[in-house]
C-alpha cells in the first residue's frame, strides 16, 4: 500500500512589514488547489500573516538580512504551515488564548494590540509554537483540516 | 509592500436629519495605516457625532490594522460619538466579532443600513 502522497512548498520572504501577504497568498493558493472552501481560506489566510507578522517582528526583530521561511505541506486531508524564523521562539508553549477583552481595551487597561496569537489559534485546527534548539529557528506550526463533509 | 491606506471623508444626512461623517478607506489597514485611520478620524470637524466606516474597499485588515480600529473607537467613546461600519466581507466580519468590537461599533453590511441603524 503507498504512503499518502505529501506535496510541499516553500517560501521565503525578507522580515520586512508586508512580505506576509506573499506567503498568505501562496497558502491561499495551495489551499484553492486542495479544495479548501473559500471561508477555511480567508481563516487560513490571516492565521498566515499573523504568524508571519509574529516572525518578522518578534522572531527577526525586523532585521531585513534574515528571512521568515514558510513550508506548506498539502496532505490528503489537512494543510500544515511552519512558519520559521531566526529567533528564540517562546520560552513555553502558550496556552489557549481567550478571547480579547474588549471592554478592558477601551478603558485603556489592556494594549489594544496582542491579537495576533488569539486569533491565530481561533482560526485554525491546530498551532503549536516550537522553539529552536540553538536559541533560534524557532516555528509555529499550524494545521487546517480539510472538512469534506460540509462540501 | 504594504498596499497604502487612503482615506477620504464625506458628509452625510442621517434618515433622522443628523450629519454624519463617513471616513471611506481603501488598500490594507495595518500598521503603516495610523495616519489614515486614526489621523483622518482626529481631523474630523467638531461636533461630528455620528461616525461611519466604510471598508467596501479594503481587502486586507491584520491584528495592528484592527487596533487602530479599537483606537479610533476608544477616541470616538471618550468624545461621545456613535460610530457604526460597514462593507467588511463576511471574513473579517467574524474576525471583528471575534474581537468584541460589535459590542461598540454596529456592524452592517452596506451603507444604507448603517445610516439606518444608526
Amino acid at each position: 500500500m503507498s504512503e499518502p502522497k505529501t506535496t510541499n512548498v516553500e517560501v521565503r520572504v525578507p522580515s520586512r512589514l508586508g512580505f506576509e501577504k506573499v506567503a498568505m497568498s501562496t497558502a491561499a493558493s495551495v489551499a484553492r488547489l486542495m479544495g479548501f472552501r473559500e471561508d477555511r481560506i480567508e481563516d487560513l489566510k490571516t492565521a498566515v500573516a499573523e504568524a508571519c507578522i509574529n516572525a518578522i517582528e518578534h522572531g527577526n526583530r525586523l532585521n531585513e538580512k534574515l528571512n521568515v521561511e514558510v513550508i506548506l505541506s498539502a496532505g490528503p486531508d489537512a494543510l500544515e504551515v511552519k512558519v520559521m524564523d531566526d529567533g528564540k521562539g517562546l520560552i513555553r508553549q502558550p496556552g489557549k488564548q481567550t478571547a480579547p477583552d474588549i471592554d478592558r481595551k477601551m478603558r485603556g487597561e489592556e494594549d489594544a494590540r496582542g491579537l495576533g496569537m488569539f486569533l491565530i489559534q481561533s482560526l485554525v485546527d491546530e498551532a503549536e509554537w516550537v522553539a529552536g534548539a540553538n536559541g533560534n529557528s524557532s516555528y509555529v506550526r499550524l494545521v487546517i483540516r480539510l472538512d469534506k463533509n460540509a462540501e | 509592500m504594504q498596499n497604502e491606506t487612503k482615506a477620504r471623508v464625506e458628509q452625510l444626512t442621517s434618515p433622522a436629519g443628523h450629519p454624519v461623517a463617513i471616513l471611506r478607506f481603501e488598500g490594507d489597514i495595518a500598521s503603516t495605516s495610523k495616519e489614515a485611520v486614526l489621523g483622518t478620524f482626529q481631523a474630523l470637524p467638531g461636533g461630528t457625532g455620528l461616525v461611519l466606516l466604510d471598508f467596501t474597499r479594503v481587502d486586507y485588515i491584520n491584528s495592528s490594522g484592527i487596533a487602530l480600529v479599537i483606537q479610533l473607537l476608544i477616541e470616538a467613546t471618550n468624545a461621545g460619538q456613535k460610530v457604526c461600519a460597514f462593507g467588511l466581507s463576511p471574513h473579517f466580519v467574524k474576525v471583528f466579532t471575534m474581537v468584541g468590537i460589535p459590542k461598540y461599533a454596529g456592524i452592517f453590511p452596506t451603507q444604507a443600513e448603517a445610516l439606518a441603524g444608526l
